[in-house]
């Protein structure tokens, strides 16, 4: 009639830990976001940052200056230079909505006004071209003898910038949804409770959950890195030991922070918001398309600290600059103290029903 | 551990039981005493303090005030997965992972326990055979439901609760449920069964605890509530135009005169002396009967003389 525990199921751990990989696998949408999603973006950002010539100046001439149609023609000439004309009335609008870069009013008796934004660095790029053409046109002749010397090596472009990054966003939000989320449509569905109502020991419900994060990180991470090899060349020089244990890191601790987040709410909604708030600061502020060196020197001290932050640039130290475990220390330090403390209050603070 | 000689004899017993939610009363007061190896069911409209009462017992929820002794031990106070290991739960609601598959569903679960039965008797048991490779997403009300007792039964438990297990079920998967409780119940297990349906605690119950309110105003056998009615058949009928009750509850015959919304509700004690009675009073006082039924009397009509009103709205 009764039988013991481990003669037909296997410990309770696996067993749950075996539930999650076939609810995660068994549904489509959550593939797509943890695998499709990232490479997805990976190349539309890899096609729109691709090694292509530097991209031209778009600028607009006074139509209604004297010559304009034959100077628009000149500029036009330059290869760094896209020219044509425009009434003054328009320029303000194509000016504001980035359409061109700079506007040139010239007068018939020769000054010239460059009308541009100067915190825009196409728009002085443009001005610095412009400005060069028509000095030349007007018999200006250059005393210093330079040429170009152009490279596009791998390692310093902005896909190899880009994918580590790709790599910790997708770390952290496959931790928020693929983790929180499953929490707390258990919660919503009633199903933690009913767990609640069986034997099974609750510790073993949430190691769980980072039981199966760390199974499908190693098929994120090498899908990316993979990805990026194949298609864009993106080297890792560092050893894959050194990324093996920062991606899991990392994970663990935006798991833990993940559960924070799912500690209470009862609403999928609810938990959306929550989600929000802690992702978009991830977002804007953690390095992932773009260097946060550029927020003033006095937050930066702070915004390293921060999770994504901490996890992108120990990343990119590996991946980029092939540093080892001693150079993320800080990195590695900062993640643990977030996803520590965030699984201790997650822990004391969870709501099975 | 009690000491007094029925304790074992005793699975549940409540003392006391208050359960506040904000300014709602839910449970105001409950005590109870449920025996080793008998069906119990709490029979109550919805929001009668059923669920709450049931999930303070399975200590899920813990009350406001009173004392809770499930087969001999207390919530929080030893080891309270021990006692997990003893008790099988259905809740009220509670929706399985779609993904999983019926077999998974019911080895995890079984994973859970120390002992239990095997994954093959259970699939058996709950006649779920045909649907064990199916995800449960994909699973019918009735089979979701035959599930959700297979996860109950898996550990072999010596206490099943049971929080509405037919509701919304039809006939048929409503009568698949009754007999896994009867069968359980013949192995010598104890059920607690929350419903609103009269004839599923009369079919199942040996004894039935009527709630309103947060509290306990009926406790018996379904024969014994049914007999303190004092009535064999029940009239019920509607008038158009007022009649003196006291008419009515005078008339031959006639136990009890109760109202049940716009209609009038007679406990009688022999159908033959009344109903002429009745006709020639309603002829008397020139009132137009409007609808007329009878019927035996059920755990609803003892519900409907303590409350004046009915136990299910819909």
């Amino acid at each position: 009639m009764t039988t013991e525990r481990n003669s037909e199921t296997l410990s309770p751990l696996v067993e749950l830990t075996l539930a999650r990989l076939r609810e995660f696998i068994r549904d489509p949408g959550a593939v797509f976001w943890t695998f499709g999603f990232p490479i997805v973006l990976a190349v539309a950002l890899g096609i729109a940052f691709r090694e292509a010539p530097p991209p031209s100046s778009h600028v607009a001439i006074d139509a209604a200056a004297p010559g304009a149609a034959e100077l628009a023609l000149a500029l036009d000439a330059d290869e760094a230079i896209v020219a044509t004309t425009m009434a003054e009335s328009l320029a303000a609008r194509s000016l504001a909505t980035g359409k061109i870069d700079l506007f040139v009013v010239p007068t018939a008796d020769g000054p010239v006004t460059y009308r541009y934004d100067a915190v825009r660095p196409e728009s002085s790029t443009a001005r610095l071209a412009v400005d060069a053409a028509i000095q030349r046109r007007a018999g200006r002749v250059d005393v210093v003898v330079s040429t170009d010397d152009v490279r596009t090596e791998p390692g310093g472009r902005y896909i190899d910038f880009l994918l580590p990054g790709l790599i910790g966003l997708n770390i952290m939000g496959s931790a928020i949804w693929g983790i929180g989320f499953a929490v707390v449509d258990a919660r919503r569905r009633k199903m933690l409770k009913r767990l609640a109502a069986t034997p099974m020991s609750r510790a073993h419900f949430l190691l769980s959950f980072m039981m199966s994060r760390l199974v499908f990180l190693a098929g994120e991470v090498i899908a990316l890195v993979g990805f990026g090899w194949l298609v864009f060349d993106v080297p890792v020089r560092g050893s894959m030991i050194t990324l093996a244990v920062v991606s899991t890191w990392g994970a663990l601790m935006l798991t833990g922070i993940a559960m924070l987040l799912a500690a209470r709410p009862k609403s999928t909604e609810v938990a959306s918001g929550f989600a929000n708030l802690f992702m978009l600061p991830m977002w804007l502020l953690g390095g992932s398309f773009f260097s946060y060196e550029r927020f003033p020197e006095a937050a930066l001290p702070v915004i390293r600290a921060l999770p994504l932050a901490a996890l992108n640039d120990a990343l990119r130290k590996v991946m980029n600059e092939g540093l080892g475990l001693v150079d993320v220390a800080f990195e590695l330090a900062a993640l643990g103290v977030w996803g520590g403390l965030a699984f201790v209050i997650a822990l004391r603070w969870f709501r099975w029903q | 551990m009690d000491a007094t000689p029925s304790a074992a004899a005793v699975a549940v017993r409540c003392r006391g039981l208050v359960k506040h939610f904000d300014d709602v009363h839910a449970v105001d007061g409950i005590d109870l005493e449920i025996r080793s190896g008998e069906c119990f069911g709490l029979l109550g409209p919805n929001g009668a303090g059923k669920t709450t009462t049931i999930e303070i017992v399975e200590g899920l929820t813990a009350p406001t005030a009173g004392d809770v002794e499930v087969l001999g031990a207390r919530w929080g106070a030893g080891d309270d997965r021990a006692l997990r290991d003893r008790l099988g739960v259905q809740l009220q609601e509670t929706q399985l992972s779609e993904y999983l598959t019926v077999e998974e569903t019911i080895r995890l679960f079984r994973s859970f326990y120390r002992r239990g039965r095997t994954i093959e008797e259970t699939i058996a048991l709950m006649a779920l055979g045909e649907k064990r490779r199916a995800r449960v997403g994909t699973l019918s009300g009735g089979q979701k439901q035959r599930l959700a007792l297979a996860c109950a039964l898996v550990g072999a438990p010596d206490l099943l609760f049971l929080d509405e297990p037919t509701t919304g079920l039809d006939p048929q998967a409503r009568l698949a449920i009754w007999e896994v409780v009867e069968t359980f119940g013949r192995g010598g297990g104890t059920t607690i069964i929350t419903t609103h349906y009269m004839e599923e605690a009369s079919k199942l119950c040996d004894r039935v605890a009527i709630v309103d309110h947060g509290k306990i105003i009926a406790l018996g056998t379904p024969a014994e509530l049914i007999a303190s009615l004092g009535a064999d058949r029940i009239v019920e009928f509607e008038l158009a135009g007022d009649i003196d009750v006291a008419v009515l509850a005078a008339l031959p015959g006639a136990a009890a005169h109760h109202r049940r919304g716009p209609a009038h509700v007679l406990s009688v004690r022999e159908l033959a002396d009344t109903l002429p009675a009745l006709l020639a009073a309603l002829d008397a006082a020139g009132v137009r009967l409007v609808t007329m039924t009878t019927h035996e009397p059920t755990l609803e009509d003892v519900f409907v003389q303590r409350t004046g009103r009915a136990l299910r709205d819909d």
